[in-house]
């Protein structure tokens, strides 16, 4: 009779369907199988999709090849932490290292240009959260991740973290400037 | 049998109630109760703190209250319920006893023992690691220790679940097949048992290391195997509520199911895929390949979307067709209009549904889809998301489900039944408004988990647009708003479980009276329009996908603007 008493009738599964639920499954489906399309076909033809580049690494090996690009790379230093400025060359490897609570160094690109941009974390997991353009990458500690980014805006862009990751959490930001 | 125990048979609702689940259930239901308050007082701290002009708590209390606050309600407040849900699917439904009502009661007390072990642990402040404790971000072994006994507890509690569906079979109590609520709960627990299982695997170690016995727990593993128990514990809510509002509209309508095959397929659609969606919080993670996260994170091919597109259709179609069935049959929606709206288990339900569809529904594909969660991940559109699912959804469920109960498992009048019929639109109203604010401040890059957006004292603090302020600020006022409306249903509930004027048992006998035999149904239809049972459900349902596929697109153009990434 209803949902909380047992079916009435005992073959239920040879109920014919309603009208109105055959057409709203047929329409869900075709519907769900378009999402699972776009998100396949994004893959293709779309020009954001996150790498799946993974290494493992450790602190030691991840620190001592950022420190490689910074020694080569850097233009100049800002701030009174004396922070490098890393202009990498376009379609180079350079290396941003998430710690409590800071993203260090700060990059600097050039608009329509590609990089190739190696994450990891040397303590907790952090977030990779480039505002405002609005990305969003997890960083996980032992992990090297290299992502291929591409601005195609100029400006001033800051790394917020957006993993929980302790006390300082809401402090720790980077930047990112592109020309 | 040697359980000696009587059955009552309850003369407002003619539903069974068998001694030892009637306690059971009472005691889950109380200390679910309890473990909301504890959330709900949290969620003051929570909410004052994101409000930017207001920015009450230290950074340290915010987290810690923070922690307390997401394991209170996402875990002890909701899993407590479902144990009385369950209790009630079983025993009461299918008018038989409890399967070993001792056992039951150890889950009970080591559910309680752990969740109080848990809170001390979190509230003595060292462990302020959020309810994901992601390592290698370390709680006390405490914090683990009262996760894995309440865990424990649950599993057992799901057994006694499964062991009444046996009894109940051996007993002969019900013919052929089991009601569709039931079987909505049996999904459920299924469910759940895969859920702790998998939070039993990586707690475990994690308890192991914290007391120094491993050394370490990869952090990629224990995010991998810890969604498979954080995203599939809301599974198991999903498939609760869901069984609940079919039974509401049963209780409230004595609506039937539109077709038995297609409500219980699509409950067997969220068994084989809904667990796969634990993926959705792995999509921005470094190590797993695109095809494992393509697959995993659209259920495969969307598969339990379909279920949920099913049940949203079929719980408001069954209903239509009962009204129109009591005259309600003019237009495409007199059925709605006469609906009992003053009814809070009606309305709870109703509003529950609408919300968890349009907001926590759309929302959670968004997130889910490998490219847009980009723009999304870790932002607060995500507890935007799960208020949606879990609190509109969820909780709502269940707090409709409750003002049922309180006249027919808690024998009592309720008080002020003027407080009760408004709660579900404070609250249900207030909260859509909070998850709406959120997931516009979540589009404007806002993270989740931050004490202070503001920055103060950063060296290279960025600046916020104008608007993001705004919407948390709004996130504030609405948060307050739906927290009243919480604090309403637990004074309706504790105080007529107090002072509430005491209500008939009902006969007692030492027998479970099984179900009459009741007649082959008749047809379904006769009413309606165009050859449809559920015209006016249809054109919601239209509704819905409207607003479904503008979305969906919009989020595509908004990702289509962002830095090439590949």
């Amino acid at each position: 009779m209803s949902a909380i008493l047992p079916p009435s009738e005992r073959l239920w599964w040879k109920h014919p369907l309603d009208r109105v639920e055959g057409t709203w499954i047929v329409i869900a489906l075709v519907w769900c199988l378009v999402m699972f399309a776009m998100m396949v076909g994004w893959h293709i033809y779309g020009k954001q999709n996150l790498s799946t580049e993974t290494y493992k690494t450790t602190r030691e090996m991840f620190s001592a090849k950022a420190q490689a690009v910074v020694d080569k790379y850097t233009v100049r230093t800002e701030t009174d932490k004396q922070i490098p400025v890393v202009h990498p060359p376009a379609g180079g490897d350079v290396y941003l290292i998430g710690r409590l609570w800071d993203w260090w160094p700060i990059i600097e690109f050039e608009k329509g240009k590609t990089y190739r941009l190696h994450l990891t974390s040397m303590d907790y997991n952090h977030g990779f959260s480039l505002q405002p353009v609005n990305i969003n990458i997890q960083v996980v500690p032992g992990y090297e991740h290299v992502v291929t980014m591409t601005p195609n805006q100029s400006g001033t862009f800051s790394i917020v973290c957006n993993e929980y990751c302790g006390i300082g959490h809401h402090n720790m930001l980077g930047r990112i400037y592109v020309k | 049998m040697a359980d000696i125990t009587t059955y009552r048979t309850c003369p407002r609702s003619g539903l069974q109630f068998e001694a030892n689940a009637e306690k059971l259930m009472l005691a889950n239901a109380v200390v679910a109760v309890v473990f909301l308050l504890i959330g709900g007082i949290l969620a003051i701290g929570v909410v004052l703190t994101r409000w930017p002009s207001v920015h009450w708590l230290q950074a340290d209390d915010f987290y810690m209250v923070l922690t307390a606050h997401g394991i209170d309600m996402l875990i002890f407040w909701i899993i407590f319920f479902e144990v009385a849900v369950l209790y009630f699917c079983s025993s009461t439904l299918l008018r038989c006893r409890l399967a070993t009502p001792k056992v039951a009661w150890l889950a009970f007390a080591l559910m309680l023992i752990g969740a109080v072990t848990n809170n001390i642990a979190v509230f003595q402040g060292s462990s302020s690691v959020m309810m994901t404790s992601y390592v290698p971000m370390m709680a006390t072994p405490a914090f683990y220790l009262g996760l894995i006994l309440f865990a424990v507890g649950a599993l057992i509690a799901c057994f006694v679940f499964f062991g009444t569906l046996v009894v109940a079979k051996r007993d002969k109590t019900y013919q052929g097949s089991v009601p569709l609520v039931t079987f909505g709960a049996i999904t459920a627990a299924i469910i759940a048992v895969f859920t702790i299982a998998s939070g039993a695997i990586i707690l475990i170690p994690t308890f192991l290391m914290s007391i120094g016995i491993i050394k370490e727990v990869d952090a990629l593993v224990y995010r991998t195997i810890w969604w498979a128990f954080g995203h599939s514990s809301q599974q198991i809510n999903v498939s609760a509520h869901i069984a609940i509002w079919y039974a509401a509209a049963a209780i409230a309508f004595g609506a039937k199911p539109m077709s038995e095959r297609v409500s219980r397929g699509a409950f067997l659609l969220y068994i084989l895929f809904l667990q796969l969606a634990s993926a959705h919080h792995l999509l921005a993670d470094p190590g797993l390949s695109t095809g494992w996260k393509v697959v995993n994170t659209s259920y495969f091919m969307y598969f339990a979307v379909l279920a949920s597109m099913i049940h949203g259709l079929t719980i408001p179609g069954a209903i239509e067709v009962a009204q129109r069935a009591k005259g309600y049959n003019n237009g495409l929606f007199e059925w709605l209009r006469k609906a009992p709206w003053g009814n809070p288990t009606f309305s709870g339900v109703l509003i529950a549904l609408i919300g968890f569809g349009f907001l926590g529904g759309i929302s959670g594909v968004m997130m889910g889809t490998e490219q847009l969660n980009m723009i999304i991940h870790n932002t607060i559109y995500v507890p935007g998301h799960f208020h949606a699912t879990v609190v509109i959804g969820t909780t709502l469920s269940f707090m409709a489900l409750t003002y049922f109960l309180i006249p027919v498992l808690f024998k009592r009048e309720m008080i002020n039944p003027g407080l009760a019929r408004l709660q579900p639109y404070l609250f249900g109203l207030s909260m859509y408004f909070f998850v709406l604010v959120m997931m516009g401040a979540g589009t404007l890059g806002v993270p989740r988990r931050h004490w202070d957006m503001s920055f103060s004292g950063a060296a290279m603090a960025y600046e916020w647009p104008g608007a993001a302020y705004l919407m948390m600020g709004l996130v504030g006022i609405a948060g307050i708003a739906a927290i009243v409306g919480g604090a309403i249903y637990i004074y309706i509930t504790v105080g007529s479980l107090l002072w509430g004027k005491r209500l008939d048992d009902g006969a007692f006998s030492a027998k479970p009276t099984p179900f009459p035999l009741t007649p082959a149904s008749t047809a379904l239809h006769g009413t309606g329009s165009a050859g449809f049972a559920a015209p006016g459900t249809f054109v919601l349902a239209l509704v819905f996908l409207t607003a479904f596929v503008l979305y969906y697109f919009i989020n595509w153009k908004y990702l289509s603007q962002v830095w090439g990434l590949s």
